[in-house]
């Protein structure tokens, strides 16, 4: 059987910022969907389904917010699902937006996913320790430094790599109005000078905790063919998860994350990505993951993505730039920052992203992760509709 | 759209007022190896995999992660999860093979109420701003429904004791219920509604097999169709709904065909006696049509795991040809605010 074409034709997103006391998370979620659907220039009648992501209901206070969120999204009435994959959340609320499309179960969903880190403590959210489990009593950074340390050891990084990665994201997130930290300031020497929290990562090379949210309208064929603007299409959609601990995991590149990305390559019909894809919105949380996630992806050897970092590839000039939008280093509303991820993709082949646009992408990929690096989705999204 | 697909296997856990000795991965893990053995899959086998569970009934942040990991979930799968009742995992699932892209699926979905109160966790779903400081409880919630029900002439309290009654009378022949046989009524938990009104606190674990179209038919031998299957949802503030009337079950059964001919069988998902007549009503279910045969949640109410398993017990009693057309509900949230339809077939004998 023949699937539908799945376009996106809006995207809107809040400005990020560490607090938005002036608005409920009501206010800030509509925020972004009405953006989303001045993009496409349609009304919420048009909406007919809702698909709603975010990460632990601790971060808020509030458990499954879909239900109260209901009235602001414009959801009385329709059908409203809330999707929770831990980090990957974002992206995986697009593939359940997009297959609802592309089942023709719908014709137009509104998908969104938001994160109002500043009602809580996310830190905090994440270390409520349970009997016989290991606590993450320090956040992610603690989780994930070591496996920063075992790229470095297998791969023979330099250990300036992480620092060229903070800087260039941060540059980057100048050209972009809606990224949360605007370092005008910013230089290489800062970043390498910045405190080292979690031994290699430093200061300036993790995510800020962000309030924000980012929405998405997509729609079939014909909605695609009435939208006021071009719509990007997706090529290939995927979602994969493995255990967080077990003995023979490699998590400097997990067997989830490169099953992931080839799924997607073969909906997609793409061989050679580092040649076919033209940038990458990619979720880099600490800035030593672009390296990793280079290879993990397939877009570099193993061992050899820090040198497509270090010889600048990946800069928003570069032959394949990555997080062109500031990414994750720049902007962390947790729930939200998959869908940010996809939505930039988007943005990038529509030709909308402004100052960070990327002359000429015309296929772009989308990439979240979660958990202890064990869940994973992506998008390919392109400029020209799928050819089957 | 519509590729043919079917509930093919359906198991659950005893439900237990409280589980303590056993981890969420401990209480479902038997669950998932005793669905898959009815269908000979293994984990290697499905397309795909979705579950429903809820952070603050663990308490704990991304507990659903721990829950993967008692899936055997390597090689990597294909995989998902809702912060809802496993019901709508099913619905995420039955979504993904209507694209094509699997051909079987695995849903499960558990919660453990014990650890803390319920009633009190539940108020953590209202709005955080205006309703949730002031704790009004589940409980308490239900009974402004059962109230305004009494009042609109809807049912009376002989009558909402009978419902329970009966369903306790009809969890005699369901080991696997918390709350069985004659059970009294009971006193005023929140007036109207009296202990016997109100479903059970308790811990348990569901899942479901689905397969598509003439795997289906490898896998079991008189599947469970989905002929239909939609959900919708209401207002959160209860001020601005017709509490007596339940609009998105009637528009998520239209949606989902329920109405085209009768049922025989329906699993409602029905908390307290008095969402058992508003859900009839809304339903045009008459007495006829037998309603939750299993006891319903008010003999056994898993948070999370209950929508689910009324998809599950309809589909069972299709696959033991005690039912040829069974209607399946799941709500969520406060007062009916969402709610989920299936209609299930069994090939005609």
């Amino acid at each position: 059987m023949s699937k539908e074409p799945v376009a996106v034709v809006g995207v809107g997103q809040t400005k990020h910022v560490a607090a938005r006391r002036d608005v409920s998370i009501a206010g800030l979620v509509r925020e972004a969907a009405r953006r989303a659907l001045d993009d496409a220039e349609l009304t919420w009648a048009d909406i007919e389904a809702v698909v709603i992501g975010k990460a632990p209901d601790f971060f808020e206070g509030v458990m499954m917010p879909e239900l109260y969120l209901a009235d602001a999204l414009g959801a009385v009435g329709k059908p409203m699902m809330r999707v929770h994959t831990a980090g990957s959340v974002g992206g995986s609320t697009a593939l359940v937006a997009a297959s609802l499309v592309a089942a023709r179960i719908h014709g137009t969903v509104l998908t969104l996913a938001f994160e109002k880190q500043s009602e809580s403590n996310a830190m905090w959210g994440l270390s409520l320790p349970i009997p016989f489990q290991q606590p993450l009593l320090a956040g992610a950074g603690g989780f994930f430094a070591p496996h920063v340390r075992a790229y470095m050891r297998r791969s023979g990084a330099p250990d300036t790599v992480g620092s060229l990665v903070a800087y260039k994201n941060r540059r980057n997130a100048l050209k972009n109005p809606y990224a949360h930290l605007h370092e005008h300031d910013i230089t290489l020497e800062k970043v390498q000078a910045s405190p080292m929290l979690w031994d290699p990562i430093r200061y300036s090379e993790t995510c800020p905790s962000s309030d924000g949210a980012v929405a998405m309208v997509l729609t079939d064929r014909a909605g695609a063919v009435r939208a006021p603007r071009p719509a990007a299409w997706m090529h290939g959609g995927a979602m994969r998860s493995e255990p967080t601990l077990f003995a023979g995991k490699d998590s400097v590149s997990p067997r989830a994350g490169r099953e992931c990305a080839a799924d997607v390559y073969r909906q997609a019909g793409i061989a050679d990505p580092r040649r076919e894809i033209d940038a990458v919105e990619m979720y880099v949380p600490f800035s030593w993951y672009e390296p990793m996630w280079l290879e993990n992806l397939g877009f570099a050897d193993e061992g050899e993505g820090w040198k497509l970092t270090e010889s600048g590839v990946t800069e928003l000039d570069g032959d394949l730039p990555v997080d062109m939008s500031g990414g994750v280093l720049s902007t962390n509303p947790i729930g939200a920052s998959g869908m940010i991820r996809f939505a930039e993709a988007a943005l990038q082949v529509r030709g909308l992203a402004g100052e960070h646009q990327v002359a000429g992408a015309r296929r772009v990929l989308g990439h979240a992760y979660g958990g202890g690096s064990q869940f994973f989705s992506m998008w390919l999204v392109g400029a020209e509709p799928p050819t089957s | 759209m519509n590729r043919e697909i079917a509930v093919v296997a359906f198991a659950q856990t005893d439900h237990r007022r409280t589980s303590d000795e056993l981890s969420e991965v401990e209480m479902l893990m038997p669950v998932l190896h005793r669905v898959l053995e009815q269908t000979g899959l293994k984990t290697s086998d499905i397309g795909f995999t979705c579950s429903g569970s809820s952070d603050y009934l663990a308490g704990r942040a991304f507990s659903f992660t721990l829950a993967l990991d008692g899936v055997g979930a390597w090689p990597p799968i294909s995989e998902s999860h809702v912060e809802m009742d496993g019901a709508w995992a099913l619905y995420e699932a039955w979504v993904k093979l209507q694209t094509g892209d699997a051909d079987t699926a695995l849903v499960y979905a558990y919660g453990k109420s014990s650890p803390g109160s319920v009633r009190d966790v539940l108020t953590r779903q209202l709005d955080p701003y205006y309703v949730a400081p002031l704790w009004p409880d589940s409980v308490a919630l239900a009974a402004l429904q059962a109230q305004a029900l009494i009042d609109a002439g809807g049912t009376d309290e002989p009558a909402l004791a009978a419902v329970g009654a009966r369903s306790r009378a009809d969890a005699v022949a369901n080991s696997h219920a918390q709350l069985r046989g004659s059970v009294p009524q009971g006193e005023y938990l929140v007036r109207p509604l009296r202990t016997g009104d109100c479903s059970p606190v308790g811990d348990g674990a569901a899942a479901v097999v689905l397969a598509a179209g003439e795997r289906a038919r490898d896998l079991c031998e008189r599947p469970a169709w989905i002929r239909g299957i939609d959900h919708r949802i209401e207002a959160h503030g209860i001020g601005v709904r017709e509490l007596t009337d339940s609009p998105s079950t009637r528009l998520a059964a239209e949606q989902a065909g329920a109405f085209e001919r009768p049922v025989d069988t329906a699993e409602l998902h029905a908390s307290f006696t008095s969402q058992e007549v508003i859900l009839r009503e809304v339903l045009g279910l008459d007495d006829r049509v037998r309603v939750n045969p299993s006891g319903g949640a008010l003999a056994a109410n898993p948070v999370m795991a209950a929508g689910l398993i009324r998809i599950g017990e309809a589909a069972a009693r299709i696959h033991r040809g005690e039912s040829d057309r069974a209607l399946a509900h799941a709500t969520s949230g406060p007062c009916l605010q969402q709610n989920l339809v299936a209609v299930l077939e069994g090939d005609p004998r």
